[in-house]
């Protein structure tokens, strides 16, 4: 496993448990996307295996190894592990041209070498080329699409194992978010990334994801390979989130009422159940395991009696 | 009974590096009790197109061309008429509610704004009024009481539509109302748009007409009767939604329908499809038909001169040399 | 040439070009070159004889005539003269204290507005305290207990002034804290201090580039008030010693205008020009507006 997570909880002021629980398991070269509803605590969960935040119980592990959260070590950290995030034009500084964001990781860590020329290849590893005109650009003189493999770049200068995504897709273009996808996916195939997806899109999921985790209100509530968990639901939140995805051949969707509840009152026993479609009357008072990471397809609620 | 009309309509702005052609003759109808989608990506004059209708544009747009909401040319009208004919005949569901909604004033009282204005409904009356469109939009009626920040994003785009559907107009244009929104959140939103219209056909005050623009062709195929698409100022493909989303005929469609695949769609996996580059800047169209630098079919004619939107079977249209009749 | 220094000094070169295009900013530059020039100037185009009130040579109170271009004060002397060398004690004080104070306040606000906890908050709690406090009373304590001299009336401007900019200063870093590329830069493993120097500093210095505007006119009023009330260098004829000196001799009264006004037309030329300038560099290094 390169990177993984076990027991892991993050609470905001005492109260709010954005992540409640999760033992997640990512192995090298894998695609694995983290699908849920805004306030699921996907954000949360990604920011914390980065490091950006602190769990406030549970351990994040790289290679086998507990992240240790000294200044030095998670700076050292952060060259192995790169984010991207949703829109590039927040995410790049307008003041700052095209070489110098690429650049960026290359001063903070301090790398020798030819910056040039790392840059340069980064940028055409990116498929911005020839990389040189795209040097003196600055941000707001680009396109969406741009803008985000400029980003991309940004973060493969530092030459990282695992690349963590935050909705790269859902600010560009329809149009060109098909390259974005098939970027990330050569990035896989070309240099052995392992990428973590954060999105809301299924559709997303499909295009590339090995394997989809989907989470809600703070605990992963189905897992395993994309193909099976896509077309094979078992969890009635992820037959509800696929239900309702734009499409003609599907039946009837299944329309939640309400939205995801506030992280500060998480519902007793099951915590889906007061928006559950087939809810029965235990599921409010039995409490469900956590999902234990596996290879296969698994899922958490009292209505599937045994997970394969 | 066609609501309204788009007449070789075109929109140009004025910028320091010249006149911007944002639209570029589009020609478009909508009936009373039909929703018609406008599918198109930024950039593309889709919103631009339903700013026109409500004359909301700035000063530097020139627009030429007529727009004849039912029947009476709204470029030509006087100030007066044109006050008038906003909101209490055609409104706007604005996208991003949040900053669409006066953070200082409570949620009833700006329902109850253009009531006021237009008086419709003598004062004494308003407050029911209100707790009635609440309630049509799936709100409790005491939400009045509220201001924006104390609603979810689901229930602000909820309150946008409330107001919309306050002088109970004939026509609602709905720009992006589910941009932001979680895909549950807006099934909702999508939902209660399409009750009204048909609530509406049923009611006394005959059919309302609903203008959805997105840039997702799925959301626009499940919920429309008729789609138009958009590209560089153009349509460039129109029909009924459900064709025009099974079987797209305009190469660029076809990219839009692939971009947001199907799932269990076998083909899509590992191979998400897009476009090279990006879509062109109004104010720098190529040349012949604006799509060809993109266009995975392009011929040599494509760069000299721009296909006309043409039937191409019954109820289709198209503006590509390379679909046949 | 490597990559870095080769755009910094492209941007240099269309930095003086755009500049020189705006014709605001060029009005404003050239002001403040001829005050400049002046200030610099002066010591060597002004005899010591013009200023000694033992050795003036006019009468009090002369109108403008062709050999006192300005008319003379109560004892004689040349206004214009005066005036031309209280150009330098004013600069001086307006822009070295205008320096102390943007550099205090732009530390401050941008500590206070990146940090959390108690090291912020006592920050703003310092910079609130200098908010409140009256300025004079402050101002005036300070010089007794420095002396008069026109440094300490520098020092006495610097510290008493910057509580303004840091509070702007932080409210632009607080929103510019929110910015995804600040998360990006936290990702690529960026400390604290780059953060601030190479994200925050850049996209607030607009704000301090126009603030800097304001503080020279603030404080070059400031000068005039405590050199009027005899806080400043006796013997540095500032714009404010001379108004002060006007009204105590009873210029006023006479209706001696040359003696009143143009003190005042500079210290309003001097604040237009440096306004000009701000307004026209902001234009131009916020490559948003610039396209």
């Amino acid at each position: 496993m390169i990177i993984s997570a076990q027991d892991l909880s993050v609470c905001f002021d005492g109260r709010v448990r954005a992540v409640d629980g999760v033992d997640l398991d990512i192995p090298a070269g894998e695609i694995l996307a983290l699908v849920g509803e805004s306030g699921c605590g996907k954000t949360t969960l990604a920011r914390t295996l980065l490091g950006l935040e602190k769990p406030t119980s549970g351990t994040v592990s790289f290679e086998g190894q507990p992240l240790s959260y000294s200044t030095k070590a998670l700076k050292k950290y952060r060259s192995q592990v790169q984010l991207i995030l949703q829109d590039p034009l927040g995410a790049l500084n307008p003041r700052h041209t095209v070489y110098d964001a690429v650049a960026e990781g290359l001063r903070v860590q301090k790398i020798p070498g030819d910056e040039t020329a790392l840059v340069a290849d980064a940028l055409s590893r990116a498929g911005l080329r020839p990389p040189e005109r795209f040097f003196m650009r600055f941000p707001h003189e680009l396109s969406g699409g741009q803008r985000q493999r400029v980003v991309i770049a940004g973060a493969l200068v530092l030459s990282p194992r695992v690349l963590i995504a935050d909705e790269p897709v859902s600010s560009l273009d329809a149009s060109v978010r098909g390259e974005i996808l098939n970027l990330l996916l050569s990035l896989r195939d070309d240099l052995g990334l392992t990428v973590l997806v954060v999105t809301h899109d299924l559709g997303l999921a499909w295009n590339i994801a090995d394997r989809v985790s989907v989470m809600y209100l703070g605990r992963i509530v189905e897992s395993g390979p994309t193909a099976e968990v896509l077309t094979n639901p078992q969890h009635p939140y992820t037959q509800a989130l696929l239900s309702v995805v734009p499409d003609i051949s599907r039946t009837a969707p299944i329309v939640l009422t309400g939205e995801t509840p506030d992280p500060t009152r998480i519902p007793s026993g099951c915590r889906f159940h007061p928006r559950c479609p087939v809810a029965m009357e235990q599921c409010s008072k039995t409490t469900l395991p956590i999902l234990i990471p596996s290879r296969g397809h698994a899922a958490v609620c009292l209505r599937i009696s045994d997970s394969d | 009974m066609t609501l309204l009309q788009f007449r070789d309509l075109s929109v140009d702005y004025a910028s320091s590096e010249g006149i911007v052609p944002a639209v570029r003759g589009v020609t478009l109808d909508v009936a009373a009790g039909e929703t018609l989608g406008i599918a198109g990506e930024s950039g593309c004059g889709k919103t631009t197109l339903a700013s026109t209708v409500l004359r909301l544009l700035p000063d530097s747009a020139q627009v030429r061309g007529e727009i004849l909401l039912d029947g009476v040319d709204i470029l030509s009208m006087k100030w007066g008429r044109l006050r008038a004919v906003r909101w209490s005949q055609a409104a706007i569901v604005f996208q991003g509610a949040l900053h669409a909604l006066n953070p200082v004033q409570r949620i009833g009282d700006q329902i109850a704004e253009p009531i006021r204005l237009h008086q419709t409904v003598p004062e004494k009356q308003i407050n029911a009024r209100v707790g009635e469109l609440l309630s049509q939009v799936g709100l409790p009626a005491s939400r009045a009481k509220s201001y924006p920040h104390q609603l979810s994003g689901g229930q602000r785009q909820r309150v946008m539509i409330a107001m919309a559907l306050a002088c109970k107009p004939a026509l609602i244009i709905a720009d992006e109302p589910t941009t932001a929104l979680d895909v549950m959140v807006q099934a909702q939103v999508l939902d209660l748009l399409t009750g009204l219209v048909r609530d509406a056909s049923a009611g006394p005050d005959g059919g309302m007409g609903m203008i959805l623009i997105s840039h997702d062709l799925g959301v626009l195929g499940t919920t429309c009767d008729r789609i138009a698409v958009m590209y560089a100022g153009q349509i460039i493909e129109s029909g009924p939604a459900l064709e025009i989303f099974d079987n797209p005929k305009h190469p660029y469609t076809r990219a839009l329908a692939a971009a947001f695949p199907r799932i269990g769609d076998p083909t899509a996996r590992y191979s998400p499809t897009g476009l090279p580059g990006d879509p062109p800047f109004p104010g720098d169209l190529p040349t012949g038909c604006a799509f060809h630098p993109r266009c995975p079919i392009a011929v040599d004619s494509c760069r000299d001169s721009a296909p006309a939107l043409v039937q191409v079977v019954p109820h289709r249209m198209a503006a590509c040399f390379k679909v046949d009749s | 040439m490597s990559i870095a220094t080769q755009r910094r000094h492209r941007g240099l070169t269309q930095f003086a070009n755009s500049f020189r295009q705006d014709r605001t900013g060029m009005t404003g530059l050239v002001i403040l070159a001829i005050f400049i020039a002046t200030a610099i100037l002066a010591p060597i185009l002004i005899p010591d004889a013009a200023l000694d009130v033992t050795k003036a040579d006019g009468g009090r109170f002369e109108p403008p005539s062709f050999s006192y271009p300005l008319g003379t004060d109560e004892v004689g002397r040349s206004i214009l003269l005066m005036l031309a060398w209280g150009t330098r004690i004013s600069l001086t004080v307006g822009l070295a204290a205008t320096l102390i104070s943007m550099v205090i306040g732009t530390a401050f606000g941008i500590m206070a507005g990146h940090f959390r906890g108690v090291g912020s908050q006592a920050l703003v709690g310092v910079t609130d305290w200098f908010l409140v406090i009256p300025f004079l009373p402050l101002a005036i304590v300070l010089a007794t207990v420095l002396g008069p001299s026109t440094l300490n009336l520098i020092i006495v401007i610097g510290i008493t002034s910057w509580a303004g900019t840091a509070r702007l200063i932080r409210a632009q870093t607080l929103s510019i804290e929110g910015r995804p590329y600040l998360e990006r830069s936290k990702a690529l493993g960026a400390g604290n201090w780059y953060q601030m120097s190479r994200h925050v500093l850049p996209n607030v210095f607009p704000l301090v580039l126009a603030n800097t505007t304001l503080t020279v006119a603030i404080v070059i009023l400031s000068e005039t008030t405590l050199s009027f009330l005899g806080l400043g260098d006796p013997g540095a004829p500032s714009w404010g010693a001379l108004l002060d000196r006007a009204f105590s001799s009873g210029a006023v009264s006479r209706g001696a205008w040359w003696y009143v006004l143009p003190p005042g037309i500079c210290v309003v030329l001097v604040v237009l020009a440096f306004t000009l300038v701000g307004r026209a560099m902001e234009r131009i290094v916020d490559p948003r507006r610039a396209s």
